[in-house]
């Protein structure tokens, strides 16, 4: 019987080497891509005949659209539009990535922390730079916030700094350990109903009870796939809003 | 004492985590029930919030997985 935690071994499909270095298409790509032609089918598909009065299709992609418009409309601000495509894309992939993972025998994605962490990377680095760019130095104040007694700073600012350079860790691990634990509790409970179902007429009777939660759990994951991407998105949202107001 | 039955007993600490997560989860739900009740109408707007909050406390939990995670296998 396989263990827990190899649903996350990554096997490479196709190997390929790059300069020495392993650029080898595995399992993790295929899902990756499959996410992406989903999403790209879905929201095209949905908008290709553009009717004024939706049809199911049209009105599921206008839902997921006006969801992330209003979030970023709410907590970025209207000068935060320009940014509502990147919010947008990275809030369906990380969806359709974690919803994809809960398809039997497929591989979650955003279960390993080097994607999670490549997104938070990148949300990062950009927000840091639209920071720059628009308040240049004054970009700094976000460290300082003001109506704070004068003394009180040498303790503020250090915290505000940390703080700062641990959001990267903090959105990539939150997302890449709610995925990894959701899916080995899944499998640690299915695996329950494997060996009580070997022990006999009464273990069988009694693997319904791990089969019933187990059902619970899926239900539970998806509310995690859709909530953690929300969360994932709406912080991102938060940071751009630091990035836009620095002095608070 | 052996270094693999200490790296037991410190992914065991590293759960006592859950106790913050309990008390805050409990915190979230009950105020968000005791407000809801006073006031049904506000109910539905700050329902986003509790998810959020809700999402946020549970990932303490989730670092304190990963810290015990990081004992038993490194």
């Amino acid at each position: 019987m396989a263990g827990p935690l190899e649903q996350f071994e990554i096997k490479p499909i196709a190997e390929m080497q790059v300069a020495g270095i392993d650029v080898s298409f595995t399992n993790s790509s295929l899902w990756m891509v499959i996410v992406v032609t989903a999403l790209t089918f879905f929201l095209v598909g949905g908008t290709r005949k553009n009717a004024l009065v939706p049809g199911r299709w049209q009105a599921m992609v206008e839902m997921a659209y006006e969801f992330i418009a209003n979030m970023v409309k709410e907590n970025v601000g209207r000068e935060g539009k320009q940014y509502f495509p990147f919010i947008f894309t990275l809030f369906m992939f990380i969806l359709g990535s974690n919803l994809a993972g809960m398809i039997p025998y497929s591989f979650t994605t955003t279960s390993h922390i080097i994607v999670t962490f490549a997104l938070a990377a990148v949300v990062f680095v950009g927000v840091t730079l639209i920071g720059f760019a628009k308040h240049g130095i004054g970009f700094l104040k976000l460290f300082a916030p003001s109506g704070v007694p004068a003394p009180l700073y040498i303790l503020i600012v250090p915290i505000e700094v940390m703080s700062y350079f641990t959001r990267p860790i903090s959105l990539s691990v939150r997302l890449f350990a709610n995925m990894l634990a959701g899916h080995i509790m899944m499998k640690v409970f299915a695996g329950f109903i494997i060996s009580l179902g070997a022990i006999g007429f009464a273990g069988q009777a009694a693997a319904v009870l791990p089969f019933a939660f187990n059902i619970f759990l899926t239900g539970l994951e998806i509310l995690v796939a859709f909530l953690q991407a929300y969360v994932f998105a709406i912080l991102s949202c938060i940071y751009l809003h630091d990035a836009m107001h620095p002095a608070h | 004492m052996e270094l693999a039955a200490a790296k037991m007993i410190g992914a065991g600490i590293a759960t006592l985590a859950l106790a913050g997560v309990g008390i805050g989860l409990g915190n979230i739900f009950g105020s968000f029930l005791s407000g809801a009740l006073r006031n049904p109408s506000a109910a539905p707007k700050v329902f986003g919030n509790l998810l959020l909050g809700f999402a946020l406390t549970e990932a303490v939990a989730l670092f304190a997985l990963v810290i015990a995670f990081l004992i038993l296998f490194t």
